[in-house]
């Protein structure tokens, strides 16, 4: 080759920060030995959180596929963990078991809303969850309209179990964080970035576009799902009107719109700074959800890539590296 | 003459009562360069769209190396070595154009990580985009967006590469540089068909001319004999301007 130039995917600054990234794992293991079992609980809420975060980026911000129907999968995961407990399976092996139950809902209904596009697929998602909604509250065994408790978790004392709660979030969100990783590594990221922004250039250039499309909603419905059992894990007590409700979905886009939309680092940071709002507004009712609404507008309107965005975009640099960069040999 | 790559037998494309295409004969064949003009409505875009898959036609069947491909999506189409360019570029703005290039090395061309990078760059570098490799597609100017259009669609190692008004829109200057590009595509053995307006530039790079009205093809052959024809001239020109 004569230009002597070359395709790099990491720097300096990605080998550091991906290093950073597993002291900080290692770190957060160790947190229910340190703190008080009620941040631990907190934690926990963080991590599910973030969870949401990241599934509704990589939907939206790298599949192009708007969604406020996730809390379909966040009820299922939910209500599927009731079901397969009163069938005997013990709590944590059935938050397990009924994640993956979300991930195969969300493959049964992909051929159904992955034919809907734009504004279409957003209204579609949300009547499927309304629909899932309805059918639990009919059902008595779920406990109907006015809730359903975990039972079995009471084997541990409170203590043990938020520690193992906290784990087993911690697990789900590395693991979600580790996939969509490597979906962005693999040259699947690249393909599902070109059919966010144009489906038929994408097909044009040889991208299969409905099996990528389907394989990042199964995943997303699998994180969603997970986030749903852990917070049935984490309160031990849900209703069908909040776990299915649309709020969740005001979260995810204001986590993902304030931290960086189609960005890795992004979810991470709106997860964090939304937890903090939360947990310093939640009281103040109606006046706080209409404050979210309006700064996620705000973003949207002026800072589409978000906080993340902002900083990566001033100081040029990205801290995984995801992306590709061509550069001069020499360097 | 060497077999046709891509083909198309009585291409016809209804739309309600409306008939765009009526029965078109077209093919290409390697290394080939043929130019397609016609007043607008003409169908060209169209015969375009029903070529590469991403428009059904009504009646008439595609083949690609003598296999038929009607029914063949527009993406298996391309890993069989159809690309497209589009009329109005179509960059896959949230990405760099480095990153562009790379779906279609990678998909269309089904290249191997350790091929890749390299075909990249050889592309960019064809293409005149080194120095915007890094930049979000979105971020270009009209020139440079249309010559990604022409590299993410060469990334996809086309041995016919189907070209719609990639000159439109350029100064002079740009225009001239795309003929050089596209004439380069053309000894190394890529079938190009180019749809453009300006038809001095076509003719720069063409060996064969076919002219287009109302959904059929009015006249097919050497460039300067086609421009002759009163059909032609009547078309572009107006009845009676001979």
């Amino acid at each position: 080759m004569t230009t002597g130039r070359r395709v790099r995917r990491s720097s300096t600054a990605s080998r550091v920060a991906s290093g950073c990234v597993v002291v900080a794992a290692l770190a957060l293991c160790g947190m229910p030995y340190m703190v008080t079992a009620n941040v631990v609980q907190q934690l926990t809420s963080l991590f599910i959180f973030l969870i949401l975060a990241v599934m509704w980026n990589a939907l939206a911000g790298y599949g192009g596929m708007v969604s406020v129907g996730q809390q379909a999968f966040i009820g299922a995961g939910a209500y599927g963990t009731i079901f397969l407990t009163q069938w005997g399976i013990s709590p944590y092996p059935a938050v397990v078991l009924a994640s993956v139950g979300s991930a195969v809902l969300a493959a049964l209904l992909s051929p159904l809303v992955l034919r809907l596009r734009g504004g279409q697929f957003a209204v579609g998602t949300w009547v499927v969850a309304e629909v899932l909604a309805l059918l639990v509250t009919f059902d008595h065994d779920l406990g109907g309209g006015t809730g359903v408790s975990l039972r079995g978790l009471n084997v541990y004392g409170p203590d043990l179990r938020r520690a193992y709660t906290y784990w087993i979030t911690l697990a789900f969100a590395l693991l979600l964080l580790a996939l969509v990783f490597a979906l962005l590594r693999h040259r699947t990221g690249a393909a599902l970035q070109a059919i966010r922004d144009d489906e038929d250039a994408a097909a044009s250039v040889g991208v299969r576009v409905r099996p990528l499309k389907a394989l990042l909603f199964v995943l997303a419905g699998f994180g969603c799902g997970a986030a749903g059992a852990l917070t049935l894990a984490n309160t031990l007590f849900i209703q069908p009107q909040s776990i299915f409700g649309v709020q969740w979905t005001a979260y995810m886009i204001f986590m993902v719109l304030v931290g960086g939309l189609g960005t890795f680092e992004g979810p991470i940071v709106g997860a964090v700074l939304f937890f903090t709002v939360q947990y310093a507004f939640a009281d103040a009712g109606a006046v706080y959800l209409i404050g979210l609404g309006l700064v996620a507008v705000a973003f949207a309107l002026f800072l589409p890539r978000g906080l993340w965005g902002l900083f990566a975009g001033r100081a040029q640099i990205q801290l995984l590296p995801v992306g590709y960069r061509l550069e001069d040999s020499a360097s | 003459m060497t077999a046709p790559v891509l083909a198309g037998r009585g291409l016809t494309k209804d739309y309600g009562a409306l008939r765009v295409l009526d029965g078109v004969d077209f093919e290409v064949g390697p290394a080939a360069a043929v130019g397609i003009v016609g007043p607008n409505g003409a169908g060209k875009t169209t015969l375009l769209g029903v070529l590469a898959g991403s428009v059904t036609p009504s009646a008439g069947r595609v083949f690609i190396d003598g296999d038929e491909v009607t029914g063949l999506r527009t993406e298996l189409r391309c890993r069989r070595g159809v690309g497209r360019a589009f009329q109005v570029p179509r960059p896959f703005g949230g990405m760099t154009v480095l990153e562009n290039v790379l779906v279609g090395a990678s998909y269309g061309a089904g290249l191997s990580r350790s091929r890749l990078y390299a075909r990249c760059v050889e592309v960019l570098e064809l293409c005149g985009l080194l120095d915007v490799a890094n930049r979000r597609a979105e971020s270009l100017g009209l020139m440079h967006r249309k010559r990604l259009e022409l590299a993410r669609s060469l990334a996809t190692g086309p041995r016919v590469l189907l070209l719609d008004e990639i000159g439109g829109g350029l100064t002079d200057a740009e225009a001239e540089d795309l003929v050089i590009t596209v004439k380069q595509l053309v000894a190394l053995g890529i079938g190009v068909v180019w749809i453009e307006h300006i038809v001095h530039i076509l003719l720069k790079v063409v060996d064969r001319l076919v002219c287009m009205d109302a959904g059929r093809v009015i006249a097919d052959g050497v460039p300067a004999e086609v421009l002759r024809k009163a059909v032609v001239i009547d078309a572009y020109l107006g009845r009676g301007a001979t």
